[in-house]
């Protein structure tokens, strides 16, 4: 509680400190504009036209009714991941055999182009909610794992030794000195799944599905409807710099005040 | 009677011998001192009186009612500023945080640091306040038995003298007994009422020796006096020699 206390007292600073970035973003809207005005409003609509048709776009509750659509997915997927990407990681973490074993199967799932997983998700599943999920599972999950592993793996024997000299209960043990250590690692992992989830669940419905967000820009595509597009891509990047900036950045920052 | 009764004592990593046949034993209120050259066993021996290690081979019988370790590197959690470090020993014993952050200031004043350290994490530290706040922390939960393990051999003259006065002051009391590990001969005859001489390769105990003035009682020259004295001794140069040279 004290902890969110802190972070909403802190925010206006933080936000503050974000004029670096807000003047690079205009810096990019000005590049876009010379870019549009280079090789046309077929190719790159101006940022205005853009902005207009965005707006006319989130008038309209069909294109809403998407992005619930694409915003379950992605939250499903990214959430399933979040908890068994978290557990197995520890658990694995804190065995070292399976640790070894699962490093192979890590490997395969980084190694493995979501594509090709969307390709077998369509094969498994059909077209549909499930394929979309699922490949957002696969393609977040490792990130969440290996995160976790090696936040348990690092453990440092030092601060273990000392908190058994100081006959730490198991509770104290967990909560002062493992769990800081472990979220360190994991919370960094959850952002980048995240955003990675984010990506891939519009991939995904691009291939799979008839609705959602990746299936309006399919659409855009097939139509040649350069500004809708594009305003997609605005709603996309637009929320995902929301979600990281102004709600993760604020508490990553609280929780690594004692890092270097 | 608290007592901490070492018989017997053999440890290995493998198949190398670490520790051969140590016994001791270290009466409530006494400052006992293992010394000997880095690599002989010092800290694995300690860590086998403080429980930190399981004994393979012979007895340590540990009666004191509380212990509590200085490490030689603070060892501080990098996560909680000076007062949640320093609580942590208190907490462990089931104190009430308002208490136990209360009674963490007030040692934490006795030990030189200031209100403004208070709120600091680690990092923020230099590397003598983290060790005042280590002290801090091992010797707010008032331990019977200290466990030291090299704990000024990183510090700087001024707050090796300023931490030992805090002990000896406490050793004078009779507040506290200590098993004490050092390779610096004169820190030792400073604290200690025995001495152990440790050799390595195996780690083994070569000479003992026993100082009766108390040790707030003891100056520089007698210290000197001492060392000079133990260094005639051709064991202990034969023992030293490699910090010698
Ligand atoms: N956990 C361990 N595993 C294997 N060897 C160890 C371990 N801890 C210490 N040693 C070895 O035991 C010897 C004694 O180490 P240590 O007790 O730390 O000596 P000291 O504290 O006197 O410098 C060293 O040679 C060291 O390499
Ligand atoms: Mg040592």
């Amino acid at each position: 509680m004290k902890f969110i206390i802190k972070i909403l007292k802190d925010f206006p600073a933080y936000l503050w400190s974000g004029w670096g970035a807000i003047a690079s973003i205009f810096l990019f809207i000005a590049l876009w504009d010379v870019g549009n005005q280079v090789y046309g409003n077929l190719v790159l609509p101006s940022p205005l036209e853009t902005f207009q048709t965005l707006f006319v776009m989130l008038q309209d509750d069909s294109l809403l009714a998407e992005i619930k659509t694409t915003l379950y997915r992605a939250s499903v997927g990214f959430g399933i991941s979040l908890l068994f990407g978290s557990l197995l990681g520890l658990f694995a973490g804190f065995f070292v055999t399976a640790s070894i074993m699962s490093r192979p199967i890590v490997t395969i799932l980084v190694g493995m182009p979501p594509i090709a997983w969307i390709v077998l998700a369509m094969i498994w599943f059909g077209m549909g909610d499930e394929t979309v999920i699922f490949t957002v599972i696969v393609a977040s999950f490792p990130i969440i794992f290996v995160g976790a592993l090696q936040g348990t793996r690092t453990l440092d024997g030092d601060l273990k030794e000392m908190a058994k000299s100081f006959k730490l209960p198991w509770h104290m043990k967990f909560l002062d000195v493992y769990f800081p250590h472990i979220f360190s690692y994991v919370f960094p992992a959850w952002v980048s799944a995240l955003g990675m989830s984010w990506k891939i669940v519009v991939m995904a419905e691009l291939l799979a599905t008839s609705d959602g967000i990746g299936a309006s820009l399919a659409v855009a595509r097939s139509q040649l409807d350069t500004p809708a597009a594009l305003a997609l891509v605005v709603i996309m990047i637009g929320s995902l710099m929301f979600i990281e900036y102004i709600i993760l950045e604020p508490i990553k920052r609280e929780v690594e005040l004692w890092r270097n | 009677m608290e007592k901490l009764e070492v018989k017997g004592l053999n440890h290995s990593f493998g198949f190398t011998k670490i520790l051969k046949d140590i016994d001791f034993t270290l009466q409530k209120g006494e400052v006992l001192s293992i010394v000997g050259p880095s690599g002989g066993g010092k800290t694995t021996l300690l860590h086998l009186c403080a429980n930190l290690l399981d004994v393979e081979e012979g007895k340590v019988t540990n009666t004191f009612r509380s212990s509590a370790f200085a490490f030689q590197d603070a060892r501080l959690l990098p996560w909680k500023n000076v007062i949640d470090n320093i609580s942590l020993g208190l907490l462990a014993y089931g104190c009430k945080k308002n208490v136990a952050t209360q009674q963490s200031k007030e040692i934490a004043i006795r030990f030189g640091l200031e209100e403004d350290d208070f709120d600091k994490f680690p990092k923020d530290l230099s590397g003598g306040m983290r060790q005042r706040v280590s002290f801090a922390r091992a010797l707010v939960v008032k331990p019977s038995l200290l466990f030291l393990d090299e704990p000024f051999s990183a510090l700087d003259i001024g707050l090796k003298k300023e931490l030992q006065s805090i002990l000896i002051n406490m050793i004078d009391k009779k507040e506290i007994s200590i098993l004490f590990i050092t390779h610096d001969l004169m820190e030792a005859i400073r604290l200690s009422d025995k001495i152990l001489l440790l050799k390595a390769d195996p780690g083994h105990v070569v000479k003992k020796f026993s100082y009766d003035m108390p040790q707030k009682d003891r100056d520089d020259k007698y210290v000197y006096a001492q060392s000079a004295k133990i260094l005639q001794d051709e064991e202990i140069i034969d023992t030293f020699e490699l910090e010698l040279k």
